[in-house]
């Protein structure tokens, strides 16, 4: 099972170790600064930390293994024609061509060396094939006609942040957009089609289908079944069985369907877990217990782990990239907005507290 | 000409030590510091150009009158002050 842990949290970058029976933070990088995204290549070891600097903008740093933290470069927006407004259809603003977050940061295909993909606010893909020494805004999307109706959630502009690259093919990728759908390429970029089936129950009758319009949350791919993707979305839970084109609606999921992140067993297919939430304007445990629920049989049904997790007056909101599983399957780390840790080596049966401590956790990363 | 400093609050993560630049204007100095440090440009300036949102520069202790444009002239002894003002909790 992965020994080491990264958290990325609004006041830096924590490593924690499996240390005898538990877990102890080992380093504490970038203090005081607000952590969006994290990545540790598998390829090479190198790790990634975005970096939202607020007043001073988002950076990019890299380290090498057994290295320093260094600054790279950030992916910019390519100079805005003149006189050319892209305007936000849902929010009637104009669009920023500057990066405001780096929401998410994936490892390209080990077929492809150095390639490195970013998701960012407002509504970006890019992509590096130097180890994020440059970046390149994924124009075809960008491009998409659609993209001027995609809409804000809680961020004020549309954001990626899942891409997923397909183990099977370098060239095949899932992006989620919220809110804007899914979106999957065959062409390592070149072209792109919306995923259809989803349904966003507070749009007005007879567009809840619309593929752009719907908000996925997270979107979570099993590695050794790779046409299976799970999504946590604004309104429920999805599944694909086809890679990302069609998705389909688990319902009746008890304590609730709302939330915003899910994670993929690596292996098994049929096993996911979710972190549910009161929705929507409550965004706290139901009941103030808090479960992770978990399925088995491809979102048949679902059982409410709670045993080791706070359940009553518990508080917490598990953001969309604060649950993660390791490579084997068994041990999970789950965070919280209100900076409680967790972990559990056995696929969430139980779970113990790392550190109630920590600043609000943005996301966490397990590394082997 | 212009001597440029920057808050102590940006020194933290990217060197940007003092330096005389010879310049007309606000922005032609920054630009001039830029060329000398360019891994500074990117904290004060997004990548269209803008002056990031929170930041301000001061020539001779007087915000700039259009941040966009920041044409203010400059004495032979000017002293720019790139500042912002920190929040959150």
């Amino acid at each position: 099972m992965a020994q080491h842990l990264l958290v990325g949290t609004r006041k830096g970058l924590f490593t924690i170790d499996r240390a005898g029976a538990g877990y102890a933070v080992v380093d504490a990088a970038h203090l005081g600064v607000p952590v969006s995204a994290v990545l540790v290549d598998p390829r090479d070891g190198t790790a990634y930390a975005a970096l939202d600097h607020g007043h001073f903008g988002v950076k990019l740093h890299r380290r090498d293994p057994g290295g320093a933290w260094t600054e790279i470069a950030c992916p910019e927006y390519p100079p805005q024609p003149d006189g050319e407004v892209d305007f936000d259809e849902f929010r009637q603003i104009p669009i920023p061509w500057t990066l405001k977050l780096c929401w998410t940061l994936e490892a390209g295909h080990p077929d492809s060396p150095g390639r490195i993909w970013a998701g960012t606010i407002p509504g970006g893909l890019f992509v590096s094939d130097d180890r994020g020494d440059s970046w390149t805004l994924v124009r075809s999307l960008w491009d998409d006609p659609s993209r001027t109706s995609w809409g804000g959630g809680g961020y004020d502009y549309a954001g990626i942040h899942s891409v997923s690259v397909d183990p099977r093919d370098a060239d095949t990728l899932i992006a989620g957009v919220s809110i804007g759908g899914t979106w999957r390429s065959d062409d390592g970029g070149t072209s792109w089609a919306v995923g259809t089936g989803m349904r966003n129950e507070y749009m007005p009758p007879g567009q809840e289908y619309e593929p752009v319009a719907q908000d996925p949350h997270r979107l979570a791919r099993c590695t050794a079944a790779p046409d299976v993707v799970w999504c946590q979305h604004h309104n429920g839970m999805f599944r694909s069985v086809d890679g990302g084109s069609t998705w389909s609606e688990i319902t009746d999921v008890a304590p609730s369907v709302f939330g915003f992140a899910v994670t993929a067993h690596p292996h098994d297919p049929l096993t996911a877990w979710f972190v549910p939430a009161q929705k929507d304007e409550m965004r706290i445990p139901v009941d103030g217990r808090m479960v992770v629920t978990r399925t088995r049989d491809g979102g048949e049904t679902f059982t409410a782990l709670g045993n080791g997790l706070p359940d009553r007056h518990a508080y917490h909101l598990v953001y969309r990239h604060a649950l993660d599983v390791d490579a084997t399957g068994d041990r999970l780390a789950l965070a919280s907005t209100t900076g409680s840790l967790w972990a559990s080596d056995d696929a969430g049966d139980a779970w113990s507290l790392v550190s109630s401590d920590l600043p609000p956790v943005a996301c966490v990363r397990w590394v082997d | 000409m212009a001597t440029v400093h920057f808050t102590k609050n940006l020194q933290r993560h990217v060197a940007c030590p003092s330096a005389t630049v010879d310049a007309a204007t606000a922005r032609t100095a920054l630009d001039a510091y830029f060329a000398l440090h360019p891994a500074v440009r990117g904290y004060v300036f997004d990548e269209q150009g803008g002056l990031r949102t929170h930041v301000n520069v001061f020539v001779d202790g007087v915000q700039v009158a259009d941040r966009a444009v920041m044409d203010d002239p400059l004495r032979p002894t000017s002293e720019i002050h790139v500042i912002q003002a920190l929040s959150g909790g």
